[in-house]
């Protein structure tokens, strides 16, 4: 390629790349915000700590905007409230409720603490869970007193993780994984030496047949296949989750045939004359060929299981026996609203792993996918 | 002992094409055959059928004492070196040597005994370590041929070993193996498609063509007496020269006669090539048989042809002219330092008596 071309590819590229790129970042981001700049619009990309002094203690605090008109802070004998100057008069506060669609106005005797000029900023102690509000503390300080720091809330991961038994989902996940990989690359190689390597009567048409299940959406066969589970009373136990990748699949099936026809004929005849049986051929020669591949097939089948929900939703009743991608739908319904920014740490605590893995793997991945169909 | 003995061995594919057809040929033991043929013509099928690799669709084949028509490749007592070495990429040179050793469940000190004794022969006492993508071609080969050896099998079967390598390495590798023929005396049978090699290595060379044996000879035999056209024309570099023409009798003398080619046949050949006179016949005389007038100063006219210079190619040691007399094309091979221009008009001796005949009908030899 010329250096012209690669230029214009990186103009068109590099863009495109930060647009698939947003959702993910804007995921770090949040997962290390505080909850009230989590749904901030437009986003707040570097997460910042506001401090302030509350009670003569200096500490993290939410800033709720600043007062308009001057007021004063004054305590009650059973409260502590904001209110403008005009309903403070003589000891006495007016404090307006409505009571059953009546408006009440009440004096109440209360003692002044403070006067607030107009354009002190309201603050809020920051503590972690929206639901405990009620017991925050609060000030009314100058704008010179709060501070503005670039912090970033580590705490949310901890918290993200007391949330749900984070440590429980992940082992659950992991060896459902594990289960899956096994068989996947178990089932889908051997099948793949059949259609690529043996001759049987019919093999065309099988492989044909096989093929055209793919053309055939999951949610088709969904139903039906939960039937055949509920049939066998394997609903609300992993069996339903990993026993199919035993079974192999017309992708990975397709993918490894591909690369099977790659590798000589002349290399398992060599074997044969050797002495190989059918089976040592395929286990001590082709499958050491074909690790590029099948570390793909691998790769492939552990992100799906690893961010599978509707396996797990459909088959899944025990909460002790979740998986992290369904687990991951308790930070949406505990406490009424979505807690974001402890959802997004414990997504990205999620992702972490498959990042990683992709990170070691990636050269073998794009190898095995680059080789498959040509020469190995 | 470790004869091959194949009789009336065919091979049909299920689309109906014969491969291989009515094949008999005995190898005695410690023999190196070679089986040469252009592409296509069922050299390798036979020997893949020899190996195992390949079912027979009629006839038998014996090794040793044994009928082995059913015996899966493994048990046949056989090894096989192939055109792209088939080493095993994932194993190291050790390894894939020792890899039959090890199915076959051999001690492991015999095994690396039997390792190291071939690498000390071919030269690979160095290489042991690395893995295939690490070597030279020439190396590569010297793997598959160790691969074989350590086996110490009955039969060696080369399915045109040296057909990937580069040229100078062919001709060393070539003068190796038939050291190591000499050096195992073990029955070889060699599958290549390269006149030379067969020409070089065979002690006996089963010319092919179209899954049918043309000539099973010694390698002079096959070039002196070639039992027909395609043989003749397949034996030799560059090939033996052919004109089409017929057999004339004038007054008691033979003549070939083909446009403004006429030469009289050689009185021993006489006998033999009266039968067909005035049929049609090919012509064959190869190119060191035609020499140019500075060696042929006294010979009689009645064997010389005027041809003009098309192409002069020198090679050194020698030069070859292609020539033009209408209506035929021939070669002739000449002293290198003789100076010829295109287009020169020279007048060549044809040596007659080292010419060859073939009938019209089935291209047999005459003589």
């Amino acid at each position: 390629m010329t250096t012209r071309t690669t230029w214009i590819w990186q103009f068109v590229l590099v863009p495109l790349a930060g647009i698939f790129l947003f959702p993910l970042l804007w995921m770090f981001s949040t997962a290390l915000k505080p909850v009230d700049q989590a749904m901030r619009m437009p986003p707040t990309w570097i997460p910042k700590a506001y401090y302030a002094p509350l009670d003569g203690v200096r500490m993290r605090v939410v800033p709720r905007g600043t007062n308009a008109v001057a007021g004063v802070i004054v305590a009650t004998a059973d409260n502590r409230l904001f209110v403008p100057d005009a309903d403070f008069h003589a000891g006495r506060v007016r404090i307006i409720r409505t009571l059953r669609g009546a408006i009440v106005t009440n004096l109440v005797a209360a003692q002044l603490i403070k006067t607030v000029p107009p354009g002190f900023v309201h603050v809020l102690e920051d503590v972690d869970q929206t639901s405990m509000a009620a017991q925050r503390r609060w000030d009314y300080v100058a704008p010179a007193l709060l501070e503005t720091r670039t912090e970033l809330a580590w705490r949310n991961f901890l918290a993200a993780m007391r949330v749900i038994p984070f440590a429980r989902y992940t082992l659950n996940t992991l060896i459902l994984c594990l289960l899956c990989v096994v068989g996947t690359t178990l089932s889908n190689s051997l099948i793949a030496y059949g259609f690529a390597r043996v001759e049987w009567p019919g093999r065309d048409f099988y492989f044909a047949l096989t093929l055209a299940t793919m053309m055939v959406p999951f949610p088709v066969t969904m139903i039906a296949l939960y039937g055949v589970f509920k049939s066998m009373h394997l609903v609300g136990t992993w069996y339903p989750l990993w026993l199919p990748a035993f079974f192999g699949g017309a992708f990975n099936i397709f993918l490894l045939r591909q690369f099977y026809m790659t590798i000589p004929q002349d290399l398992t005849d060599a074997a044969r004359i050797d002495g190989c049986s059918e089976w040592q051929i395929f286990w001590r020669v082709i499958v050491p060929l074909s690790k590029p591949a099948l570390a793909v097939v691998a790769l492939f089948q552990f992100m799906g299981t690893w961010n599978d929900f509707m396996g797990p939703l459909l088959y899944l009743n025990d909460q002790s026996k979740f998986t992290l991608a369904l687990g991951l739908q308790f930070f949406q319904s505990q406490s009424g609203g979505t807690e974001w920014h402890l959802l997004m740490a414990a997504s990205t605590l999620m992702l972490l792993p498959i990042l990683v893995l992709f990170f070691f793997t990636q050269k073998q991945f794009i190898q095995g996918i680059a080789t498959t169909g040509m020469k190995g | 002992m470790s004869e091959v003995i194949l009789t009336n061995v065919q091979k049909v594919y299920d689309n109906k094409v014969i491969a291989v057809n009515d094949f008999n040929l005995h190898i005695q033991d410690k023999e190196f055959v070679v089986l040469v043929g252009p592409s296509g013509c069922g050299k390798s099928t036979t020997l893949r059928m020899v190996a195992g690799l390949e079912e027979i669709s009629s006839g038998e084949i014996r090794i040793g004492e044994r009928l082995v028509n059913d015996v899966p490749p493994k048990d046949r007592d056989i090894a096989m070196v192939f055109q792209n070495y088939a080493l095993y990429p994932h194993m190291t040179v050790y390894k894939n040597m020792a890899f039959g050793l090890k199915l076959r469940k051999y001690p492991k000190k015999e095994i690396d005994q039997r390792v190291r004794e071939a690498a000390r022969i071919l030269g690979l006492d160095e290489l042991l370590e690395r893995k295939p993508k690490q070597l030279s071609g020439g190396q590569r080969q010297r793997v598959a041929v160790g691969r074989a050896i350590v086996r110490k099998p009955k039969v060696f079967l080369f399915d045109e070993p040296l057909s990937n390598l580069d040229a100078k390495m062919r001709v060393q590798m070539r003068t190796e193996i038939a050291k190591l023929h000499n050096q195992l005396q073990a029955t070889m049978i060699y599958v290549t498609h390269d006149q030379v090699e067969a020409m070089t290595m065979g002690d006996r060379i089963v010319v092919m063509k179209d899954g049918l044996i043309q000539q099973v000879a010694d390698p002079l035999t096959l070039y002196d007496k070639p039992a027909n056209k395609f043989v003749a024309g397949f034996i030799g570099s560059p090939p033996m020269n052919f004109m089409e023409g017929m057999l004339v009798d004038e007054h008691g003398a033979l003549f070939f006669q083909g446009g403004s080619v006429k030469l009289k046949v050689h009185e021993q050949h006489c006998a033999r090539l009266r039968d067909v006179c005035g049929k049609p016949v090919s012509f064959g005389l190869r190119p060191e048989d035609i020499r140019d007038p500075h060696i042929a100063r006294e010979a009689a006219s009645d064997t010389h042809v005027r041809a003009n210079v098309v192409v002069v190619e020198p090679m050194g040691s020698e030069t070859f002219l292609y020539l033009l007399a209408e209506p035929h094309s021939f070669i002739a091979k000449v002293q290198g330092h003789d100076v010829f221009e295109v287009g020169d008009t020279l007048r060549l001796e044809f040596a007659m008596d080292k010419a060859h005949s073939f009938a019209h009908k089935n291209a047999k030899a005459i003589i």
